[in-house]
């Protein structure tokens, strides 16, 4: 049994769904110095599938992040505490960041030069977590009461 | 670790190349030696948490090295006859990944020097123990075996922490090395060592915690022959050992090790003598050897070092083959009962050959390794005289009597005696029998011939089993070891012991089965009986302490929150009132919002209803903390709200819409009050917290650091950076709670379906 979807939230849905996921990678990326973050960023992002959620039912959260629940937790866990265990193969005190800046091939003349941090592979980290613990919530509680109904 | 995905592809043969772990440390150990046989020790270290005194420091001297050989050497036997023994039917996967971490665990234990490393794997070879004696797990008696033996092992081991604990913090170290040379004492010491020798005791099977190893025998026979006759069983003499010199003075340890080997030795033998399941015999067997250890090496005798040494080499040689041919019987014929196997082994010369060797050197024949040890123990307590020179040699005379009584029970009926004497019923005259490969029996072979060998030509042995005595207590024996010992006093007990056990074996051959069996109630049934006892306990403990009723843990969990806490925040002077109510007209209307909508949650009659406040409250906060400046939280506690009030929303479509319960007034006025008083809570401790007088508050330091720190966002460079351990730590417990939510609701899914 499927209910009737609305138009006017599945034509928002269209618009807004890529918009959110980025501004979720914006305030992943400029976390450090803005308010934001990974965390942040992660809900946001999540908010977004709750958003096709509420659209199109779970079928729609299936078709939006194919990826299996646990793995984007794993990525996640992975990513933040290999970021942190590098600096002990290189001698240095666990989850040390390291830092490096770069001018840009063409667009550098205008933004001058981008600072880089292993900081924001550790943030990633937290995205994926945070976006895997609201699509595991989706798919379990959302299909259950789907069914249910 | 790597053993899994090797024996996935390999199957048995990822056996074999495992052999290379226990070979490679015969080596190892083999290069050493002749520099540990003149008295020096290897000693490595890895300092893991200096200030804690905790390093991974292991010592190689001449006991290490016995037992190093043993361990690996019996071990490279072991693997390449279960690489015989398993089928393809087996778990070989975990078979192999879990025989492989024992032979690392028990490599471990005999060359720790640091006690807490010891025990670390210590316990890792229970655990190995469980995973092997449990193998296929799919048989009600293997699993509960399995458990027994991991269920004492691991007790025991525990309280042995208890008192590894107590002696480290006496003599001000950990090292084994050092407690040794310089022993504490006192009464704490006394109670330690009492710790300690239950740890022994449960590990070395010794009566009455002895009941877990006739059980183990539901395992593999590579695994009866490895962990539970030549190795790990071995853990307690070992530590017995290395301890009794120094402390064998302590009142209490030689009386406790005295009786305790003792009544393993009767009580072992004993059993043994009346069993008809050969494997069960080899147990009980075992565990009288056990005994005998016990006595020579843990009461603390220095003359009797040597001859503790030697005998324990001597038995991890004759017992392992035993079992080895024992599971050979075992897979040939069908069956593990002797009168079953009656004649089986003729059938088999090189087995016949085998079993005999194995057995005279348990039994303490000439001219095998068990007999120079028994005559070097015998002349050893005869020269210690006194009390307990006495005692411990009637008990070891006495175990060498039923030694003699069982090793003839075990031999007579499978190898020595003619084929079935009377042709029953269902006898159909030809008995199943598969004839072993010669790579079966070699392996049981090669152990049961060095005993022979090293029973001819002693001096082979002797420098290193003498470096192995004198490393344990410079007072031990130096004399080389002689397989013709003269005739006199030790050679004619010998003689009386052997004839005795003889007359014993025929003595219960003909009749006093059912006797014995009334006299002496199978142990393991009350190891089973106290399980079950604790099981009840604890069944009880947790209905009255998990209810399973949400409001009432949290009731719990909140109450305890406030009183501590604020206890300790009324006896302290109250913080003074900040110097202004508010910053701004905004920060009041939106304060007093967030006050009435906490009250509204309380009236709400509908969950939904509750739920949409509850969101709205936490709105409202988010907006405060925007008002404040702070817009990172405000971010953060938006959006946490959002997704809260999705879950919720997700959950109560499965809900009766309204409260299903009518609460009382009384009730909700008590949880309103309840939250009231920890609101309050909060800001007074916030209150207090800022007002602390300090020279340089914390966050003016973050302030200064987040840009060397790369980043001007100080609140993310405190979650990412300074604090990064602390996120990662929460995003790990984030991650595994929803894991446990995904198989929770997926189980219970699946449970609806079907």
């Amino acid at each position: 049994m499927r209910r009737e979807r609305s138009l006017m939230l599945d034509t928002a849905t269209r618009l807004l769904f890529p918009t959110l996921l980025l501004a979720s990678l914006f305030l992943l990326v400029v976390g450090h110095d803005q308010p934001g973050g990974g965390f942040s960023g992660g809900l946001v992002a999540g908010a977004a599938l709750v958003l096709r959620f509420l659209a199109g039912g779970d079928a729609e959260t299936r078709t939006a992040l194919r990826l299996r629940p646990g793995l984007l937790l794993a990525a996640g866990v992975l990513a933040a505490s290999g970021t942190g265990a590098v600096p002990l193969l290189l001698g240095e005190p666990l989850l040390t960041a390291g830092k490096t800046s770069l001018r840009l091939p063409v667009i550098g003349a205008w933004i001058g030069e981008v600072a880089l941090s292993t900081t924001l592979l550790f943030e990633a980290g937290v995205y994926a977590v945070v976006l895997g613990l609201v699509q595991t919530l989706l798919r379990t509680l959302g299909s259950d009461s789907e069914e249910h109904q | 670790m790597a053993a899994v995905p090797l024996a996935r592809r390999l199957g048995k043969v990822a056996l074999l190349v495992c052999a290379a772990g226990p070979l490679a440390a015969v080596v190892w150990s083999a290069t050493r030696a002749p520099g540990v046989i003149r008295g020096e020790s290897v000693v490595e270290t890895i300092e893991w948490v200096p200030g804690l005194d905790l390093a991974l420091t292991v010592r190689l001297d001449g006991f290490a090295l016995l037992m190093v050989l043993i361990v690996s050497g019996v071990g490279v036997a072991i693997f390449g006859y279960a690489a015989r023994y398993l089928s393809d039917d087996d778990p070989l996967p975990r078979f192999t990944a879990a025989l492989t971490g024992f032979a690392g665990a028990m490599l471990g234990v005999v060359l720790a020097d640091h006690l807490l490393l010891l025990y670390v794997c210590w316990e890792l070879t229970s655990l190995a123990s469980y995973l092997l004696i449990g193998h296929k797990g799919a048989e009600k008696e293997q699993r509960r075996a399995a458990l027994q033996a991991l269920l004492v092992t691991t007790a025991g081991g525990f309280v042995m922490l208890g008192g590894f604990v107590l002696l480290g913090q006496a003599a001000g170290t950990y090292r084994l090395s050092g407690l040794v040379a310089d022993p504490p004492d006192g009464t704490l010491v006394a109670v330690a060592l009492g710790l300690v020798l239950v740890g022994i005791a449960t590990k070395s099977a010794q009566v009455p915690v002895h009941g877990w190893l006739p059980a183990a025998m539901v395992a593999p026979t590579p695994v009866s022959a490895y962990l539970h006759a030549a190795a790990m069983v071995k853990a307690g003499v070992y530590l017995a050992a290395r301890l009794a010199p120094a402390f064998g003075a302590v009142a209490g340890w030689r009386a406790a090790v005295l009786v305790l080997g003792s009544a393993s030795i009767l009580v072992g033998g004993w059993q043994a003598l009346r069993e008809r399941d050969l494997k069960r015999l080899l147990a009980y067997s075992t565990i009288s050897q056990l005994g005998l250890l016990m006595v020579l090496l843990g009461v603390g005798i220095p003359e009797a070092t040597t001859a503790g040494v030697t005998l324990l080499l001597a038995h991890a040689l004759a017992k392992s083959a035993l079992f080895m041919t024992a599971g050979v019987l075992d897979h040939a014929a069908g069956t593990r009962d002797l009168e079953e196997l009656r004649g089986a082994g003729r059938r088999s010369p090189a087995l016949a050959l085998t079993v005999l060797a194995a057995a005279a050197s348990l039994a303490g024949l000439p001219p095998l390794l068990g007999f120079v040890a028994k005559e070097e123990a015998v002349s050893a307590l005869l020269d210690t005289g006194g009390g307990v020179g006495v005692l411990a040699l009637v008990a070891v005379s006495a175990g060498a009597v039923l030694t003699v009584g069982y090793a003839v029970r075990a031999v007579w009926l499978p190898i020595l005696a003619r084929g079935p004497s009377s042709a029953g019923p269902d006898d159909t005259g030809e008995r199943r029998w598969e004839a072993p490969g010669p790579a079966f029996l070699a392996s049981g072979a090669v152990l049961g011939g060095t005993g022979l060998v090293l029973g001819v030509v002693p001096a082979l042995v002797s420098p290193l089993l003498i470096a192995a005595a004198t490393s344990l207590t410079p007072l031990a024996p130096r004399e080389p070891l002689h397989l013709w010992p003269g005739l006199g006093l030790p050679l004619t007990m010998s003689a009386f012991t052997i004839a005795a056990g003889l007359a014993l074996a025929a003595v219960v051959a003909r009749r006093a089965q059912p006797v014995l069996r009334r006299l002496l109630p199978a142990a393991d049934r009350v190891g089973d009986a106290a399980l079950y006892g604790v099981e009840r306990l604890c069944h009880r403990v947790i209905g009255v302490l998990q209810p399973g009723s949400l409001p009432v843990y949290l009731t719990v969990i909140l109450a305890t929150a406030l009183v501590i806490p604020g206890t300790a925040l009324l006896r302290a002077a109250s913080p003074g009132l900040p110097a202004r109510a508010t910053d701004s007209t905004l920060q009041l209307v939106v304060g007093l919002f967030v006050v009435v909508t906490a009250v509204a949650v309380l009236r709400a009659r509908h969950r939904f209803a509750a739920v949409l406040v509850l969101g709205t409250l936490g709105y409202a906060v988010a907006a405060l903390f925007a008002v404040h400046g702070a817009p990172d939280l405000a971010l953060t506690q938006f959006l946490v709200e959002t997704v809260t009030l999705v879950a919720f929303a997700l959950v109560l479509r499965r809900l009766p819409s309204s409260f299903t319960t009518r609460r009382s007034p009384r009730v909700v006025a008590g949880r309103g009050a309840l939250a009231g008083a920890l609101g309050l809570l909060v800001a007074m401790l916030a209150l207090s917290a800022t007002q602390v007088p300090n020279d340089r508050p914390v966050s003016e330091f973050y302030l200064d650091e987040a840009e060397s720190a790369g980043g001007s966002n100080v609140v993310s460079v405190i979650l990412s950076d300074f604090r990064a351990l602390d996120t990662l730590g929460e995003i790990t417990v984030v991650a595994v709670a929803t894991l446990g939510v995904l198989h929770l609701l997926r189980a219970r899914r699946e449970e609806d379906e079907g």
